[in-house]
């Protein structure tokens, strides 16, 4: 199965197992969305929980926030995460707070949906990493999963979730990515960072497509007498910060790797909790390898190769930590 | 603008309000307004940080409160309704502690500016103090309706201000393709804080915006509590009976300042306000009940008494009481509780 059939099974599942679950976004009815991510959810549930919207994310994320408040638990998508800014001020100013800012009496069981990353020639305005702003919010749930397995049971979740949820999609992963799930129902639990390879020199932590270069990485690693670690983080707010620690704990290495910018980024978070959680542990510098500090990402083939970082890149980063 | 005329209340009673419902709308006018008149007087003593006044929005508030079902339909609002927390029936004290932050106070645990949060059993949201914000939240709450099938009506209240914003398009847009039970009752009283009408819109009205969503758009006066009680029940009619949205433009006027962190001699001439309370809402429905012979003098100074008296009791109950404790400070981040970690 494929990411993309992981992420549409889980709402189609949902959908049928909860009236109150309903989806909305554009091009999502007739269309089945431009990933096919509602694919034939039109004609099985019909157009009143099949909502086609207007072109108009600030009132997408804003009707769902007013219906989740009153109990429906709406999965709004927007089509590309680069058009998800309009509708920040309901995501980060609004849906974050209102559990808060109503002392507990209404919740926010909406979950916000979008294909974000780059790889895909989607040039400066179909392929940002938008993840760090939406992590830094309290009471946003932001997750990142890399597999069919962790969308499929982490999607469910989310929907189940009384908490606002962005969930980001890597869109290279989408057709790319493919992966046993089982038949049976499942869930997984939101917040839990998953080690997916074990190892004890050096320890990754990554998630979306990198986890898959990171992973290509550690095996050649591997061939080069380095034993790595490679934590995906599933979650990237809450962070699962234990995960981290008994890793790093345990190889005295930490090297981060995401696509998006470093300044200000999710590695910069993980970078801290290591820093200020296992610095009796490290036996080298905390390290980063991001995307560079450029406007994600250029059109041209050759710009968007140097934007995007490969799995050699990621091998020369763990030698160079595995030599401290 | 009309000044008070003698069968006014006569002409309410036959567009649906009996002389007794008017009497107790009167009741509560006058109770929202001298909280509304104390909690500005709290401001200047420096015991509420922030207070922005309703006076002279009374009337379109409680008109509209009137015509929808208390405790059934929903009611999202905005900082300036302090009759429609009055209306919908929460007492002077509970309103008071948001002006004084106080322990217990129930919208928001004093978390939010005085009258922001939500009263689960009012059906009440006031979510933020961004402007317009609350509107297609507003239409999302209708859609919960139509997915549901109830036959609440949603009410979403908004200022002139308000209307500029992107949000109000996109909201009224969406309403009126899925013909959703949502009223817009924009309360227009011709300034965005100190921006003029004329400045905001090169059109005459907000209403007149309507018609390009295609839905009805009505004007009404906003000092007219019957005026605006009837222009409410139709569009709660049309809206139960899926006929759709109804945008309703209330013509009120403000005669404070925005808030009390305002000052208005910047940008408004004394004699334009002075203009503006020759149509004070409480001071037209007096007149209407007084020359309906529903309303004598004495009966008038009773009830403006009695008012003074409950909110005098409010005053000493609230004032007394401590601050919101900051035992609540990590509670409700997420269902949860706090945030376990970054």
């Amino acid at each position: 199965m494929t990411v993309l059939e992981a992420v549409r099974d889980a709402m189609r599942e949902e959908m049928a197992r909860d009236p109150d679950v309903f989806v909305m976004g554009e091009d999502i009815g007739a269309r089945g969305g431009v990933f096919l991510a509602t694919d034939g959810f039109l004609d099985e549930f019909g157009a009143e929980r099949v909502i086609d919207t207007p072109l108009a994310e600030s009132s997408i994320a804003g009707i769902a926030l007013g219906a989740a408040m009153e109990g429906m638990r709406p999965i709004a998508e927007i089509q590309f995460a680069d058009f998800i800014w309009p509708s920040v001020c309901q995501v980060v100013g609004e849906a974050s707070r209102a559990r808060y800012g109503t002392d507990g009496s209404v919740g926010v069981p909406m979950v916000v949906r979008t294909p974000y990353g780059g790889g895909v020639r989607g040039g400066l305005y179909h392929s940002q990493n938008v993840e760090a702003l939406f992590a830094h919010t309290p009471g946003l749930v932001v997750i990142a999963p890399a597999t069919p397995y962790d969308a499929k049971g982490l999607l469910k979740s989310a929907i189940r979730s009384d908490d606002p949820v962005v969930f980001l999609e890597h869109k290279r992963t989408y057709r790319l990515v493919r992966g046993e799930v089982p038949e049976i129902e499942y869930t997984l639990p939101i917040g839990q960072a998953d080690v997916k390879r074990q190892g004890d020199d050096v320890t990754v932590v990554t998630y979306g497509l990198m986890l898959h270069h990171c992973l290509e990485a550690a095996e050649e690693a591997e061939d080069r007498g380095v034993s790595v670690e490679v934590i995906d983080l599933r979650t990237l707010r809450p962070l699962d910060e234990q995960t981290i620690l008994e890793s790093v704990r345990k190889s005295g290495k930490a090297l981060i790797v995401h696509e998006d910018t470093k300044a200000g980024g999710i590695g910069a978070e993980v970078a801290a909790i290591v820093a200020e959680g296992a610095f009796d542990y490290l036996d080298g510098p905390v390290m980063r390898l991001t995307g560079p500090e450029v406007p994600p990402m250029p059109f041209s083939p050759p710009l968007e190769e140097l934007f995007m970082i490969s799995p050699d890149q990621i091998v020369e980063a763990i030698e160079t930590l595995a030599s401290y | 603008m009309t000044e008070a005329q003698p069968d006014a209340a006569a002409g309410a009673a036959s567009a649906g309000l009996s002389h007794e419902q008017l009497l107790e709308m009167y009741r509560v006018m006058v109770r929202c307004r001298t909280l509304d008149e104390r909690v500005w007087l709290l401001n200047r003593q420096g015991k509420a940080a922030i207070v922005a006044s309703a006076q002279g929005h009374e009337a379109g508030q409680l008109g509209t409160v009137w015509a929808l079902r208390r405790g059934h339909d929903r009611f999202y609002i905005y900082y300036r309704d302090l009759a429609v927390l009055i209306g919908l029936g929460m007492t002077p004290a509970e309103i008071m502690r948001g002006f004084m932050a106080r322990d217990g106070e129930p919208l928001s645990g004093a978390r939010q500016f005085p009258t922001h949060g939500a009263y689960a059993e009012l059906n009440l949201v006031n979510l933020s103090n961004v402007v317009a914000t609350q509107i297609p939240q507003a239409v999302g709450a209708a859609l919960a309706s139509r997915l549901r099938g109830d036959d609440a009506v949603t009410i979403v209240y908004f200022g002139d201000g308000a209307s500029s914003v992107g949000d109000c398009h996109e909201a009224m847009n969406f309403a009126a393709i899925h013909r959703l039970p949502v009223i817009f009752f924009c309360e227009n009283n011709g300034y965005a804080i100190s921006v003029p009408l004329s400045a905001q819109m090169a059109v005459d009205s907000v209403a007149s915006r309507a018609q390009g969503y295609g839905m009805p758009g009505v004007v009404v006066d906003g000092t007219d509590a019957a005026a605006v009680y009837e222009a409410a029940t139709a569009a709660a009619e049309r809206a139960r009976s899926g006929g759709g949205p109804t945008l309703i433009e209330a013509m009120v006027e403000r005669y404070l300042p925005h808030t009390s962190d305002d000052d208005d001699t910047r940008y408004r001439e004394r004699e334009d306000i002075e203009k503006a309370r020759l149509r004070d809402p409480l001071v037209r429905l007096q007149g209407q009940l007084a020359a309906a012979g529903v309303l004598s003098d004495e009966m008038d100074e009773e009830i403006r008494a009695a008012a003074r008296r409950e909110i005098d009791e409010a005053t000493d109950e609230v004032e007394a009481a401590p601050y919101a404790q900051t035992s609540s400070f990590y509670r409700d981040v997420y269902a949860s509780g706090g945030d376990p970690s970054p």
